[in-house]
């Protein structure tokens, strides 16, 4: 059984827990998402939105990201491909971004 | 002599203003404190009036009043940009060169939109087929493009999250497909709502109760759409990841910063210029004698004026509390409070925290008589009536009998298994 398999997750698979979050949880759930293997571009996105989120509580949108992570927008698509902001976060462990209702 | 200087006098500055006048009325009256109010124009608007001027229910008269005379006579007004706020010196610089210095400081400047931060956003049709409603003269426009409107495509685009009243892009939608309906339209207009979310609601109990909304209206749903440009010439919105949305009519709802002044005041805000800001005490982090309350902040509860309302209610105490040398109160629990209006004169009712998403139920007792996260023509007249209620009960800062700042669990219906565990 993979370590993955013994957190708590939401319906759409992110972490119940900011805090239940590792590296190797990372590796998995990026795995899961169709990324074999995460690279220093994806670890400087993943670190710069888990950062984000513990300073602030909500998660940097793409724009931001590609202004202050050091990895622009279009390779945040590359990266991560369809939705980087919701992969992205998924793989550092913070909640989905989310509105209001 | 203690000087509380209040910036901005939107929703939450006014009732900040209001409500300490109240509280300090002894000292103000024996000279020992006073209180200044700085704004940068003389019209307060009731920005919930924005989303029905595009629709023609109300007019720009009927959604804005004298600035000044919201606010109490014994506070001192002075109408100026801001040039920024130097937390070390405790001083303001006005734009006119003037200095306020301050033993408080609260910053109530509000959220503005950046049209120009997408590309091509403000350039041809911007005004013509690009539309906004976020300010009277965008929400006026819109309303005569809408007048004129002969059938097409109609986009409604959120471009980034946090944006002021998250759920009035839906009602915008839902109240275009009335407009539509009732001048005959709807049948040559097609609408649609793209949003960088992923989904139009995104939390667990509005999914279940609302998603029949879109379908039953058939608005289309565009999601994770993050917006990288706007060619208003060929009505084209395409997104970062190249997928193409054309319109005939666009009604952007642009990037939202906090005030200018901000991000020239040393380590007052964030890189959108929100100021950082504890999210119970709403002490700001620059220093313990600044404060933040309303849209102007970073904490992560809805910018409405609902929010601005029950901060209000902790940040008085709280600044009350800052004079006498006592510990904050860590009051402030996200409480905010929506009507959704959905069209044919029926709205939706939520209430919510930060830690409880909106939840079916009955508001503000248990027993209703408004229900929670379902239609219902109260709620639209409840909305409605809000306005005389805004103007006479909300500015002024009284509190609502009933609704506390902090949100009642009392009425909503929990789900059996808790979300987290």
């Amino acid at each position: 059984m993979t370590a993955l398999a013994t957190v708590p997750r939401t319906a759409d698979g992110f972490l119940e827990k900011v805090e239940d979050w590792d590296k190797e949880l990372a590796a998995e759930l990026a795995a899961e998402s169709g990324i074999p293997a995460l690279t220093d571009r994806h670890w400087l996105v993943v670190d710069f939105m888990r950062n984000a989120f513990l300073a602030k509580g909500d998660a940097p949108t793409i724009r931001t990201l590609g202004k202050d992570s050091g990895v622009s927008i279009k390779e945040l698509y590359q990266l991560f491909p369809k939705g980087p902001a919701k992969l992205a976060a998924k793989i550092a462990g913070i909640p989905k971004p989310h509105g209001c209702i | 002599m203690r000087h509380i200087v209040i910036l901005g006098a939107g929703t939450a500055g006014t009732v900040m203003a209001n409500r300490l006048a109240r509280s300090l009325r002894r000292d103000i009256a024996a000279g020992d404190t006073r209180i200044t109010v700085v704004d940068q124009d003389p019209v307060h608007v009731y920005q919930p009036g924005l989303l029905f001027i595009p629709f023609g229910v109300y007019t720009r008269d009927q959604a804005v009043r004298d600035r000044r005379a919201q606010l109490p006579r014994t506070i001192e007004y002075v109408q100026s940009r801001i040039e920024r706020l130097d937390a070390e010196t405790d001083t303001v610089t006005l734009a006119n060169g003037a200095v306020l210095s301050y033993d408080v400081c609260i910053v109530a400047t509000g959220t503005r939109i950046v049209p120009e931060e997408t590309e091509g956003l403000t350039g041809p049709g911007w005004g013509e087929r690009v539309h906004e409603f976020y300010t009277l003269e965008g929400a006026e426009r819109l309303a005569k493009a809408l007048r004129e409107f002969q059938g097409g495509r109609v986009v409604v685009n959120v471009v980034e999250m946090p944006i002021k009243c998250p759920v009035a892009p839906l009602e915008f939608s839902f109240l275009a497909d009335w407009f539509f309906t009732t001048r005959g339209l709807r049948d040559k207009v097609t609408l649609t709502y793209a949003t960088p979310l992923d989904g139009a609601f995104t939390k667990p109990a509005c999914s279940r109760s609302l998603q029949y909304l879109l379908d039953g209206k058939g608005i289309a749903l565009e999601t994770e759409f993050n917006a990288g440009r706007v060619d208003g010439e060929a009505g084209e919105l395409v997104s970062w990841d190249e997928r193409t949305i054309p319109f005939d009519l666009l009604v952007s709802i642009p990037v939202h910063r906090g005030a200018e002044f901000i991000g020239r005041s040393t380590g007052l805000g964030n890189e959108m210029d929100f100021v950082l800001t504890d999210p119970r005490t709403l002490q700001a982090k620059v220093k313990p004698n600044v404060f933040a309350i309303g849209d102007a902040t970073d904490v992560p509860a809805s910018k409405a004026g609902s929010v601005a309302h029950f901060e209000a209610e902790v940040l008085s105490e709280n600044v009350l509390r800052f004079l006498q040398g006592r510990p904050l109160e860590p009051g402030f629990d996200g409480h905010a409070n929506c009507f959704i209006e959905t069209g044919f004169d029926k709205a939706l009712l939520i209430d919510f925290n930060y830690e409880t998403e909106p939840l079916p139920g009955n508001f503000p007792f248990a027993w209703g008589p408004m229900p929670l996260l379902k239609e219902s023509r109260l709620n639209h007249l409840g909305k409605l009536a809000f306005r005389h209620v805004y103007w006479n009960a909300l500015l002024p800062g009284y509190d609502f009998p009933g609704i506390p700042a902090q949100m009642k669990r009392e009425g909503k219906v929990f789900p059996a298994a808790p979300a987290t565990v």
